[in-house]
Parts: structure tokens; C-alpha cells; sequence
């Protein structure tokens, strides 16, 4: 019995610090996005960006802060205030939840106890994934409502609609891959994919569904129809300020930051690197290997938002239902024909 | 009748499978933005980083306008109000003064501007009045007129506008360009 007890102490002890370091990592490289949008946009643009705070502008995430939580705090009158209050913190807990199972890499041998970098290995963790995204329309949806403005209420409408549409084709051609590697869980899809064997050689098609759909997750340009600057004025958070907007934005940004992480998983094989063990180091090439994928993805993301204009709405409903799904759908039966011909 | 070759003729032809599925262009338009990265990144910005440098005016410029005084450092302006006829936004206002004994370090002439006002909201900063001044004593400078918040602030006395002692300004260069732009009207 005491044993068990003692045994369960180290465990929970151990989840507890893997947990808090992801978490601190995952704000930290939300905060440092904002930098490196506003950096990279600026050199896509010719222009310089942030230089001012700091060197080379390093320290302008806390200065951003630091004006967030100055700010005067406002409800406007008519808002329902409690569920004004609620939906930035539903955003941000959907956001911070689903990076937990993703595995960051093999495990970490530190003081000469074995962590498994990954904080649960639960067997349907794609599942899981996508239920806690979509949960994430929540978050925006009573934003829009509760702040009683009709362009808040139109972002939130253009957002849930949208993800609902887009996580069709995301859903779908999960299934593909799925059935390709008969597996739910994140960590055994990184398992297969050892050293050059990834999963985006066998579904590029696949891929291509699934990384247009992240970014209509993300509410990213060309997809950002729920933000829209020109239409909306910023959509569902227009009557956001001070703190709360801050969680909306930042809890945007750790959107996009698991959303790289999970197609980093899913299709570029993880931890995996052609010539690099991911125990190497102490367990520590793992999670630097898949930390560069994951910073190449939010490059790309950005490349993307600073060079497309926004689609128009119909133009996004017609790509969503018109092009991706059945495309998922045709790239799901022949997935499943080839596997069952291969007899796998 | 066809008056320029600016006008495009409006197809209304139906894009192509390629032009359909937006990928190539999409991949084109991100080349063009990564081209521009690239070189802002190996190459040089355009960018002029403001507070720390800034950029050289042309020599035309026209700023706030400067009241000079001789070498002496007696003011040169005798408040003649040619300046004030000349100028066509009607900015310029003067009360003359005559010189009394005692005064002859401070004024050049016996009569000498014992107001002397320029409203910076009406001027145009067209430089008339340097011209129509026969004693060279108003010049537009390189200075640019500062911001406020009271319009009565913009309306400039003489202790915005005489030049102080130790902080003398050079305008000979401009006083060149006076000089060669009246001496072309006059030979208009």
C-alpha cells in the first residue's frame, strides 16, 4: 500500500513538471509569435518591425503585456456580463488543453529518472484533438453574443460556421490517415514514422486538406473571416479590451502553435529526423527536432497570412464544401481501397 | 473613338482548372514575398531609423521663418511692412517704433519693428516676403514650425522670430536663392 502511494507521488510529481514546463512553453512561444508575425510581416513587407524595446525589439511581447494589463477594463452596458467575462478564459482553457498529448519526444532521462515527454498517452489522442477544437468555437461564439454588438455577432456567426464546415474536410482526411496507420494515438503514429518514413509521402493530398483546414481553425488570413479588420472591425472580439482581448489574441496564437505541433506529428513524422535518434542527448534531439518542424509550420503560417488577401465568404463556403470534402472523401476511399488491396 | 490606350477590353472567360484550384498562383504570390524577405534580410532597407537620423531637407525647403540682425547684432528689420504687402495670405502684422538715443546697438535703421507678427495657421510659406524685404531681414529657414495645441500659440512674436545672439542662423545659401530668384522676375 505504501509503496503504491509512494510510487503515485513520483508520477503525479513528475506529470505535474512536464505540465507546468509545456505550459510555460507553449505561452512563452505564443508571446514571441506576436514578435515573429510582426517581425516576419515586416520583412515580407521591406520594412523593419518592432526594434525599439530592447535589442532587435526582444523584449516588445512584454511590452505588449505590460500595455494589455494597463488598460482600462470595459463591459459595455447592454453585455451579458457573465458570459462576457467567460468566453476568453473557454477560448484560452480549450487552447492551453490540447497540447497534452502530444508527444514531444521519446523520453527524457534527467537525474537518472526516465519522463516520458508526453503528459498522457491516452489511445484516441487525434480524437481528442479534434474534439477540444471544436470545442474551441464555443469560446468565440459567446464572445460575439455576449458583447450585444452585431459585428461581434457576425464574426462569431462567420467563426462557428466556418470551423464547422472546415473541420469536415480536417475530420476526413484524419480518416485517411487513420486508417493508413490503424491507430489513434498520437504517440504510435510518431512511432511508425521512424526516421524518413513519414506519413505526408503516402497522404501528400491528405495533407494538403488537412494544413488548408488548420488554417481555417486558426481563424488565419486567408481564412481570418471572423477577425476581418475591414469588414468587422475585428469581428467577435470588437468590444474586447484590456486583458480579455489579450487572452482572445494569445489564445489564437497557441492555437496555431498545436496546430503546427499536431501536423508536425501527424504527417512529418514527429520527433523523427532522417540521421537524428531522438534519444540522443539525453532524450533531448526529440523535442529539438520537433521544435524546428514546429517553428518552420508557424513560419509558413505567417508567409501565408502576409501574402494572400482574405477570402470572400461565399468563396470560403464553396472551397469548404465543394472542394475539400469531397476531395477528402475521394482521398479516403482510395486510401481505404489501396489498404485493403495491400492487404495491410 | 479610341482616345487612349489605356482601355482593356472585359472578358468574362471561365478560369482554367490551374487557375481553379489557386495553388500555383498562391505558390507564386509566396515566392514574390519570400523574394523581398530575402533581399531585406542580405540586403539594405529603405527604412531611415527617424529619432536617430534624419533625412537632409532640400535646399528649396521653406520653415519657420528667422529675423536676422547684422553682424553687429543689431536687428536689420526698419518695419517697412513691404513684407506684409507682399504677402498673400495676409499673415504678416507690424506696429513700427522710431529708434530713441542709446538704442543704436539694438536697431540697425532709425524706425524698427516694435511688433512684429507672423500667424504660422495663414502662411503659406510661399517666401514673398524674403523677396519683396530690401534690407535682408526676413528669411524661411530649414526649421520646421513646431506643433501646438492653442491656435493663438501659432501666431509668432518677435521672440519666436528674431534670431537670438548665440544661436545664430546661416542663410547665406538662401540668401543666394533670394537673390537669383528676384533677379529673375526682374528680368521677366
Amino acid at each position: 500500500m505504501m509503496y503504491i502511494l509512494l510510487f503515485d507521488f513520483a508520477f503525479i510529481l513528475q506529470k505535474m513538471g512536464l505540465i507546468g514546463v509545456i505550459f510555460l512553453i507553449t505561452l512563452t512561444i505564443a508571446a514571441y509569435s506576436t514578435y515573429g508575425e510582426r517581425k516576419i510581416a515586416a520583412f515580407l513587407q521591406d520594412r523593419i518591425g518592432p526594434d525599439r524595446a530592447g535589442p532587435f525589439g526582444l523584449l516588445q511581447p512584454v511590452a505588449d503585456g505590460v500595455k494589455m494589463f494597463m488598460k482600462e477594463d470595459f463591459i459595455p452596458a447592454n453585455a451579458n456580463k457573465g458570459l462576457f467575462i467567460l468566453a476568453p478564459g473557454i477560448f484560452m482553457f480549450v487552447a492551453c488543453m490540447t497540447s497534452a498529448v502530444i508527444p514531444w519526444g521519446t523520453t527524457l532521462t534527467l537525474f537518472g529518472a526516465n519522463i516520458d515527454l508526453q503528459v498522457t498517452d491516452i489511445n484516441i489522442g487525434i480524437l481528442y484533438i479534434m474534439g477540444f477544437v471544436s470545442l474551441g468555437v464555443y469560446g468565440i461564439m459567446i464572445g460575439g453574443w455576449a458583447s450585444n454588438n452585431k459585428y461581434s455577432l457576425y464574426g462569431a456567426i462567420r467563426a462557428s460556421s466556418q470551423m464547422i464546415s472546415y473541420e469536415l474536410a480536417m475530420g476526413l482526411s484524419l480518416i485517411a490517415i487513420v486508417m493508413m496507420t490503424g491507430t489513434l494515438s498520437l504517440r504510435t503514429m510518431a512511432e511508425q514514422q521512424s526516421g524518413f518514413q513519414w506519413n505526408v509521402l503516402y497522404q501528400p493530398l491528405g495533407f494538403l486538406i488537412f494544413f488548408i483546414c488548420a488554417l481555417a481553425e486558426c481563424n488565419r488570413a486567408p481564412f481570418d473571416m471572423a477577425e476581418c479588420e475591414t469588414e468587422l472591425i475585428g469581428g467577435y472580439h470588437t468590444e474586447y479590451g484590456s486583458m480579455k482581448l489579450g487572452f482572445f489574441l494569445f489564445a489564437e496564437y497557441i492555437n496555431m502553435f498545436v496546430s503546427c505541433a499536431v501536423i508536425s506529428t501527424v504527417f512529418f513524422g514527429g520527433y523523427n529526423f532522417p540521421g537524428l535518434d531522438p534519444s540522443w542527448l539525453g532524450g533531448l534531439m526529440g523535442p529539438i527536432v520537433l521544435f524546428s518542424k514546429i517553428f518552420f509550420f508557424i513560419f509558413v503560417f505567417m508567409w501565408i497570412r502576409w501574402t494572400l488577401p482574405r477570402f470572400r465568404y461565399d468563396q470560403l463556403m464553396h472551397l469548404g464544401w465543394k472542394g475539400l470534402i469531397p476531395l477528402a472523401i475521394v482521398n479516403m476511399l482510395l486510401t481505404g481501397a489501396i489498404t485493403l488491396w495491400l492487404g495491410k | 473613338m479610341q482616345l487612349t490606350n489605356r482601355s482593356k477590353l472585359v472578358v468574362n472567360k471561365q478560369m482554367t482548372f490551374w487557375e481553379r484550384i489557386y495553388l500555383p498562383a498562391i505558390l507564386k504570390g509566396m515566392a514574390t514575398t519570400l523574394k523581398h524577405m530575402i533581399r531585406l534580410t542580405f540586403g539594405k532597407s529603405n527604412t531611415l531609423r527617424y529619432p536617430e537620423v534624419t533625412k537632409e531637407f532640400a535646399p528649396v525647403y521653406r520653415g519657420w521663418h528667422v529675423l536676422k540682425r547684422d553682424a553687429q547684432g543689431r536687428e536689420n528689420c526698419t518695419a517697412c511692412g513691404l513684407c506684409a504687402v507682399a504677402c498673400p495670405a495676409e499673415a504678416i502684422t507690424m506696429v513700427a517704433e522710431e529708434r530713441q538715443k542709446g538704442e543704436e546697438h539694438l536697431y540697425r535703421e532709425e524706425k524698427y519693428a516694435a511688433v512684429y507678427e507672423i500667424n504660422m495657421l495663414r502662411c503659406i510659406f510661399c517666401g514673398l516676403c524674403e523677396e519683396a524685404c530690401p534690407k535682408e531681414a526676413i528669411f524661411l529657414t530649414d526649421r520646421i514650425v513646431p506643433s501646438d495645441y492653442v491656435r493663438q500659440d501659432f501666431v509668432f512674436g518677435k521672440d519666436m522670430l528674431v534670431e537670438k545672439m548665440d544661436q545664430r542662423i546661416d542663410i547665406t545659401v538662401r540668401q543666394m536663392q533670394v537673390k537669383e530668384r528676384v533677379a529673375a522676375k526682374v528680368a521677366q
